[in-house]
């Protein structure tokens, strides 16, 4: 078999291969975060081929040790896969250019060996989700990257990571269960843990009580993980207190990829399958995603770190996501498609950026980055055009979405109406914290005794990372073609037909 | 009786409630971490519930095997094998983080780490 | 239906883990997780699941009580006692128990042969596997050859946790110790003037690894395999290292050379899967391993399960020894 032909499989085995191997490297200088860099962007390369095949020949399908599917576990790599492999590689490969200098002030060069192994192991961990059609390998690779993601917060420079990791450990050790336990019922009543093979036969016994039960324990389970209102805690927390380049990372894909999860549980099991019960169930959903983004955006205004600030920001933005999902309709899942990827832009650069401040000034207090304006022009413009994509300002990244987002609101009618406008608020919201953050960086002159000798502009990197990221901003504002495809491609493939 | 072939899942809903109990509810992190085994271990018993059957043996193929031989469903057992283990690991992985937070805070009880918290 | 001594067992489960929450002594608590999950692994051998009551039985039983301990030796064992008693949760508790419960009466009997669990899947494993593989254990050959790729990612659970305990433990504590050297040496010491646990702890020490060894390479004929051996081998090296000290067992096992063997077993896992790319089949395809595919499905059984004992055997001495080598005040 060719080469490309392994792609679907090497995707996640590259990173898997080599971690074990980069545990074992001397803390040597730059190593650990070469090998793990270079990894990253091979990885991000294999993605990108893949999404070309998948846009040109559609679905790809692999059997692992060549047993047929039911038997074995099958990979099954659809558009949406597609997406996430390149969210997922991308946001790897940029944080860890971004954030190499970030690294080293915020943990230091002894750790760093153990510490990169277990970044490579949360991204095979998440590329391992996506591209399998296994119920039980969902289980297992979420494990994997969630172990990796605790040690990766735990190792943040306040105490405080240690806590925010321990209570990520246990929220995400129940939301797992909980999806096991759905995995379960789901296995009791059908016979089998591939979910195209469940989707056959879940028709069967459709109506059973404890097929309802699955349900709500798998959505249960990625909502934990996902951080969905209310059990949102644990996210803002960890974001504040990880090191910084964990933090663009996360923040760019790892709840999103929970949230793969629940789509393709809604759409490919549930949704066909138990029909009216599923809408009625998901329908309880909207006041939750409704929570989400207004609360999300209301605890941001008054937050005083900048970190934390983007993590309440990110608890909104995944309620616009699981709001689309949850409209159980076509329109509706294409706008939550399109804004996993746009979220992800928009968020990597907002904290590529934060990490250029961190850097430069010793801290994410809001209050003690006065006057990074005038220091770091490049860096706070970067951080400003990001915030303008996220409120959603035409011809950028956030419009598509909120533009998809809506037109898939009003389809509901006079409920529609309603969550526009509380779409509207909180998008306003949005511009209300994204100002302060203006305001204390361009009119606000440093505070008393803060040294700023040392401030100058961001790491040549980090700089390129985050105008890179910017542009695309700006770019899949203007052109979304490619989004929107893939989109549309998988709704087509829910709505459609069989996969 | 009925009664008694459903007795398994009873008991898996019993030990699921006592492990979310200490969990949710018990501020002491090692505590927490207890009762987070219990709640895995819920799970592994409602796998393993579905693998027996009646007049089975375990599923080892000894020799040539008789016509009409039942045997008891080796798929759960594969994967609570891999779930045991997960087990461990996340156990392993929060007593080490208990360990340092003990260190850095000198308790691990939660009302006494949020206050200090807040203090700071 | 269900036998007389699965509901006593059953019913004793429930009464261990109740007295587990409810003790405060952590000590004592983690004793009666200890029992819960010895009752646990009985449990699983009447249903009939012999390789996971071995797994249970040395992880739950074994390990993980040796884990609580260890820690708890650092953390304190007393628990603080709240006043208050948060209705919220039972609340939530209670009915999510109702639910689940109401739930049970359309679920199969225990042992129901025309359950769906036993209809698609599991008939053709037990048919197929004496053709296509040809190992008496079927649970090893859908672990280490039909679902091979799972358990893939489970040695590399395991191996994360590995690693990051060690990135966890890491980071020195920054006051130092307040104990004297002497009453350190006796804490670290063990058991060591009980002369009797000595002497017959001695005695079982080379038996279990001779056993844990059996259950390795006997897996495909018997229960065991990979993850019960890892473990038993590494309770041996716990018992060893309660008797004659953590000190020596960390001497005797290094950190160092458990990491290099823990990322051996890992790579060889991956590696067999590479292989069998580079040989023209898919990943983890043993049939390609050899000119025979049954020998092919042996070769590639054997050499995996090897590589995941080797690493859970390491990730768990590696977890033990850090935690128990730890300084304390």
């Amino acid at each position: 078999m060719s080469l490309a032909a392994q792609f679907p499989v090497l995707v996640v085995v590259l990173p898997l291969f080599v971690a074990p191997l980069l545990a074992l490297l001397a803390n040597r200088g730059n190593l650990p975060w070469l090998v793990a860099i270079v990894t990253s962007a091979l990885t991000f390369a294999m993605a990108i081929a893949l999404t070309a095949q998948v846009m040109q020949t559609g679905v790809i399908y692999y059997e692992l040790g060549n047993w047929p599917v039911p038997f074995g576990i099958g990979l099954t790599i659809g558009p949406l896969s597609a997406m996430m492999l390149m969210i997922i590689s991308g946001a790897s490969t940029v944080a860890l250019a971004a954030g190499r200098e970030s690294m080293n002030a915020e943990v230091g060069e002894e750790h760093q060996a153990l510490l990169y192994s277990c970044w490579l192991l949360a991204m095979t961990g998440l590329l391992g989700i996506a591209v399998t059609g296994d119920a039980f390998n969902i289980f297992v690779f979420m494990e994997i990257s969630s172990l990796a993601s605790y040690v990766l917060v735990a190792n943040g420079p306040k105490r405080q990571a240690l806590t925010a990791s321990f209570k990520y450990l246990v929220t995400g050790t129940l939301g797992a269960t909980f999806y096991l336990i759905g995995v379960g019922y789901l296995y009791m009543m059908t016979g089998t843990l591939n979910i195209a093979d469940m989707a056959t036969r879940l028709a069967d016994v459709s109506d059973t009580l404890p097929v309802m039960i699955a349900g709500g324990f798998v959505i249960l389970g990625v909502a934990l993980k996902a951080a969905l209102f209310p059990m949102h805690a644990w996210m803002p927390n960890a974001y504040q207190y990880a090191p910084t380049p964990v933090a663009i990372f996360f923040a760019a894909c790892a709840t999103k990829v929970a949230l793969f999860v629940m789509l393709r549980f809604q759409y490919e099991l549930f949704l066909p399958n138990l029909g009216p019960q599923a809408s009625f169930l998901s329908s309880w959903l909207i006041p939750l995603c409704v929570g989400g983004f207004l609360v999300g955006s209301a605890v941001a205004m008054f937050e005083r770190d900048l970190k934390r600030m983007l993590g309440y920001s990110s608890v909104a933005q995944l309620g616009y996501i699981v709001l689309g999902i949850s409209l159980s309709s076509s329109a509706g899942v294409t706008a939550a498609m399109i804004h996993f990827f746009n979220h992800a832009l928009i968020k990597a650069a907002l904290f590529v950026a934060v990490a250029g401040m961190v850097l430069r000034f010793g801290s994410s207090n809001i209050e003690q980055l006065a006057g990074v304006g005038k220091r770091m022009p490049l860096t706070t413009l970067g951080f400003v055009l990001a915030g303008v994509s996220l409120i959603g300002v035409p011809l950028t990244a956030g419009f598509i979405s909120k533009w998809y987002l809506i037109q898939a609101v009003l389809e509901l009618g006079g409920l529609g109406i309603l969550l526009t406008i509380l779409i509207l608020v909180s998008s306003l919201m949005a511009v209300v914290y994204i100002w302060k953050v203006v305001e204390v960086a361009y009119f606000k002159e440093p505070v008393d005794g803060q040294s700023m000798l040392g401030v100058r502009e961001a790491p040549m990197p980090l700089l390129v990372m985050l105008w890179v990221l910017v542009f695309a901003n700006i770019w899949f504002g203007i052109d979304p073609s490619i989004p929107i495809t893939l989109a549309k491609q998988e709704a087509a493939g829910f709505f459609g037909g069989a996969r | 009786m009925t009664l008694l072939g459903l007795y398994n899942y009873w008991i898996f809903i019993l030990l699921l409630v006592v492990g979310l109990y200490a969990v949710l509810v018990k501020g002491n992190y090692v505590k927490r971490m207890i009762g987070l085994g219990i709640f895995q271990a819920a799970v592994f018993l409602l796998y393993i519930t579905m693998d027996k059957v009646e007049g089975g043996t375990g599923p080892i193929m000894r020799g040539v095997p008789e016509p009409g031989q039942l045997y008891a469903n080796p798929l759960p057992q594969v994967l609570i094998l891999t779930a045991i283990v997960v087990g461990i690991a996340v156990t392993a992985l929060g007593l080490a983080l208990a360990i340092r937070i003990r260190e850095e805070y000198g308790s691990i009880e939660e009302s006494d780490i949020r206050r200090q918290d807040q203090e700071s | 239906m269900i036998s007389l001594l699965g509901f006593m067992t059953l019913t004793l489960v429930a009464v261990a883990a109740i007295a587990t929450v409810l003790a405060t002594n952590l000590f004592v608590a983690s004793m009666w997780f200890g029992i819960f999950s010895l009752l646990m692994a009985s449990n699983f051998f009447i249903l009939d699941a012999a390789d996971v009551a071995l797994t249970e039985a040395a992880v739950g039983a074994g390990v993980s009580t040796v884990l609580f301990m260890g820690a708890l030796a650092l953390t304190g064992e007393k628990e603080a006692i709240r006043a208050k008693f948060s209705w919220f949760p039972m609340a939530v508790l209670g009915v999510l128990a109702l639910a689940l419960f109401v739930a049970t009466f359309q679920q199969p009997m225990l042992g129901d042969p025309l359950a769906p669990v036993h209809q698609h899947v599991a008939p053709w494993y037990l048919e197929q596997t004496p053709l296509l593989i040809n190992i008496p254990n079927v649970v090893t050959a859908i672990l280490a050859s039909f679902r091979g790729y799972d358990t893939l990612g489970e040695v590399i659970v395991i191996f994360t946790a590995g690693i990051g305990v060690l990135s966890v433990l890491s980071f020195k504590p920054k006051r130092r110790q307040t104990i004297s050297s002497e009453a350190l040496a006796a804490k670290v010491r063990g058991v060591q003037h009980h002369s009797i646990l000595r002497v017959v702890g001695k005695l079982v020490i080379p038996l279990l690894m001779l056993f844990a060894l059996v259950v390795q390479f006997h897996g495909k004929y018997t229960p065991g395999g990979g993850f019960s051996a890892g473990a038993l081998f590494a309770a041996a090296v716990m018992l060893y290292g309660i008797l004659e000290g953590a000190d020596r067992s960390a001497k005797a096992m290094p950190e160092k050379a458990m990491l290099r063997l823990a990322a051996v077993g890992a790579t060889l896992y991956t590696g067999v899967g590479l292989v069998c790319l580079l040989l023209g089949g898919a990943f983890l395809d043993y049939n390609v391993l050899w000119s025979d595919p049954l020998i092919g499905q042996y070769v590639g059984i054997l050499l995996v399960e090897f590589g995941v004992g080797l690493t859970v055997t390491t990730v768990l001495i590696l977890i033990f020894n850090a935690i128990a080598n730890r300084p304390t005040y």
